[in-house]
């Protein structure tokens, strides 16, 4: 994985959703987020229309960098799970395969302990899948049987962009 | 880090607006915010004191629209000024893939402006990224003031690498888009090479 790119292909992407929805299942959570640490929405399941899952992917990313910062100047090497606890709904943040985020919604129809037991398995699962993307961006692969749309990217495409 | 989804074909990009504090960096994103229509942008968030003054970053997600059938974003992120929250400044720059330095053009800022180019240099040197290799556009704001430094001026103190350098009065949108077009076509240029 190069420090400039993240790229997930179809495959990957599938099975990220999947592990999602189950947990969303399992957990009786509202929905669920899959955030890359920069601050990138990767996936999601459950209802995830009724948030915005743009905002959501870059404040929780902020807000676990901060965290991590914490840590660090506390001389931990980082807090593993953060907790929001609100009036009717709550937040559980954790990290999976040490460069995405896990957010979990929930509320009374579940609880503190199902959600921490069911996250644990998803993100084992997960961890997998991003071993697999891994060793597909080391071997330099380009995507199901189509070459990189990118190396072919002219000005002209860049310009069109700004056009309007 | 550019992010790109084969499976919701998406790219993804963070440039960072960085400076001194006070220098345009948060009017600029308001600027661009205001001129895009609502179907190209989303919200945008501000983490700022009751001052008004950026407390930890403000963030646009801009689309541009499709390039090879790939819908691409932009994240436009500020960071927080003050010398005191370097702490927050650096964590801003996890994962940039691009960005704009906003200059104050005012006499009396000059040395803050030298100091916040060392300053981002040596952040983005402990990401692991180098000043040198990244896209980067210089903007110099608050053309508008009486006894702005004069450009050439500001360009010898300022240039890093003869980026691209532009003219600005972020209150009234001069050279917001222009810089901003230049650093997100840098970074696209990126994703050729790569
Ligand atoms: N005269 C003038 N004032 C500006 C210009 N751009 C920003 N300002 C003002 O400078 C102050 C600080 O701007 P802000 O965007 O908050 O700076 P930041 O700390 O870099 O985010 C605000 O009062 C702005 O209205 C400009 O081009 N000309
Ligand atoms: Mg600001």
């Amino acid at each position: 994985m190069s420090l400039a790119r993240m790229e997930v292909y179809e495959e990957e992407f599938r099975h990220l959703e999947s592990s999602l929805r189950r947990l969303r299942l399992d957990a009786n959570a509202k929905a669920v987020f899959l955030i890359d640490r920069n601050g990138q929405h990767i996936a999601a399941a459950g209802d995830t229309d009724q948030f915005d899952s743009t905002s959501l992917a870059s404040l929780t990313a902020g807000n676990v960098a901060a965290t991590d910062g914490l840590a660090k100047l506390i001389g931990e090497r980082e807090f593993s799970v953060l907790f929001h606890e609100g009036q009717r709904d709550h937040i559980h943040i954790s990290i999976v395969a040490r460069r995405a985020i896990l957010l979990v919604i929930f509320d009374e129809r579940s609880s503190l302990g199902l959600v921490r037991l069911r996250v644990k398995r998803a993100s084992s699962e997960m961890d997998r899948v991003f071993e697999q993307m891994d060793q597909k961006a080391e071997m330099g692969f380009q995507g199901e049987a189509e070459p990189s749309p990118f190396s072919e990217i002219t000005d002209e495409d860049i310009d069109a962009l700004f056009s309007e | 880090m550019t992010f790109i989804n084969y499976a919701a074909r998406e790219i993804n990009c963070k440039i960072v607006y960085y400076g001194p504090g006070l220098g345009g960096k948060t009017t600029n994103l308001q600027y661009i915010y205001h001129k895009t229509a609502p179907e190209r942008k989303g919200k945008m968030i501000s983490l700022a004191t009751e001052a008004d003054r950026t407390l930890f970053f403000d963030f646009l997600p801009l689309d541009l629209g499709t390039i090879r059938g790939f819908n691409t974003r932009f994240h436009l992120y500020t960071v927080p000024g003050q010398v005191f929250y370097d702490a927050s400044r650096r964590l801003i720059l996890k994962g940039v893939d691009g960005v704009v330095f906003v200059a104050d053009s005012q006499p009396e800022r000059m040395e803050a402006n030298v100091e916040s180019i060392r300053n981002l240099e040596s952040n983005l040197r402990d990401h692991g990224f180098d000043l040198v290799t990244m896209p980067l556009a210089l903007q110099f704001n608050k053309r508008d003031i009486n006894g702005a430094v004069p450009s050439d001026e500001m360009y010898r103190m300022l240039n890093y690498k003869r980026e691209p350098t532009f003219e600005a009065v972020a209150t009234d949108g001069l050279g917001v888009f222009d810089t901003l077009k230049s650093v997100a076509k840098q970074v696209l240029v990126e994703l050729r090479k790569k």
